[in-house]
């Protein structure tokens, strides 16, 4: 599956897809730290950086655990950072149920690891100012998180969104 | 009250140490990664019982200033490896995550101020 295409604004600075394997949990979150380190290095400001950075870790770390492998695309604009997630399924059934703070159907395996709160996909939806969730059951997922640069397009006007 | 002054008080065992002069200016306890990731501040020491790689690469994104890892077994030597590579002050004791806890935050509530 691949995600739509938001309104293009703003110059592309940067974009790089990252390969995520199914099962890859002993190293999950080297996709995370990789694309931090790579948003440091472009000077993208260090809030967004912050929220970018756990969006990419809950959605790495669910391609990791839920699916057959996936990917994580990074692209990095003067006015936004955008990461696109998809995967080769299994895809999901209810996509509100999954959005549900507490919700989980992490394995046990995962649950010995600390994953399974429940709290990846409200906490990646309440860190992006855009977040599209997109699923065919049987086929795949795709997410698509948008992070203003600017101040004034974020979502808690600018205020950062710490509760 | 910087990493080194927290690892002395508490007797922490060095594991992995780049950063002593980070500023702690916080606790958490959470043996969830997500709650981590959702909930610690930057600059926030992490007291878990977990020590597995991801560990890192959460103190790591959420800019903390030290993981403690109370009482349990020795992290892989991988685990170290990678908090020296990405900066992460890793450290451990054999204290359980409560009296970890109490004894942090009493020492953190006396506070740079009152000292
Ligand atoms: N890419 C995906 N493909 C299929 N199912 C998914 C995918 N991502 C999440 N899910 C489902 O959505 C549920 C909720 O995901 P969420 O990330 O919020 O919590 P979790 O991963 O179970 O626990 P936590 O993220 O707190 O460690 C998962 O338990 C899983 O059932
Ligand atoms: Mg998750």
């Amino acid at each position: 599956m691949s995600p739509s295409t938001p309104a293009k604004r703003g110059r592309l600075l940067y974009r790089r897809t990252f390969y995520v394997p199914a099962g890859a949990i002993a190293d999950v979150g080297a996709v995370s730290t990789q694309v931090r380190r790579i948003l440091r290095g472009l000077g993208v400001e260090p809030e967004v950086v912050r929220r970018v950075s756990i969006i990419c870790f809950e959605g790495e770390t669910n391609i990791a655990i839920f699916t057959k492998g996936g990917r994580i695309t990074l692209m990095v604009w003067e006015d936004r950072v955008e990461l696109f997630f998809s995967d080769s399924g299994p895809g999901i059934e209810d996509l509100e149920l999954v959005r549900r703070p507490g919700y989980s159907t992490a394995p046990d395996w995962a649950r010995e690891l600390g994953f399974g709160a429940g709290m990846g996909i409200p906490n990646m939806e309440k860190n992006a100012d855009v977040f599209v969730l997109r699923s065919r059951p049987g086929k795949g997922t795709a997410i698509r998180a948008t992070v203003w640069r600017s101040r004034d397009e974020r979502k808690g006007s600018g205020a950062g969104t710490r509760a | 009250m910087n990493a080194r002054e927290v690892a002395r008080a508490l007797g922490l065992e060095a594991v992995a140490f780049p950063h002593p002069e980070a500023e702690v200016e916080g606790g958490f306890c959470s043996d969830l990664l997500s709650r981590a990731m959702a909930e610690a501040s930057p600059g926030e020491a992490w007291i878990t019982y977990q020590r597995h790689l991801n560990v890192v690469a959460v103190a790591k994104l959420k800019e903390l200033s030290m993981v403690i890892l109370a009482r349990g077994p020795e992290p892989e030597p991988e685990v170290a490896a990678r908090a020296e590579e990405e900066g992460v002050n890793l450290l451990r004791s054999g204290a359980g995550m409560f009296e970890l806890a109490g004894r942090l935050y009493t020492l953190l509530s006396r506070g740079p101020r009152n000292r």
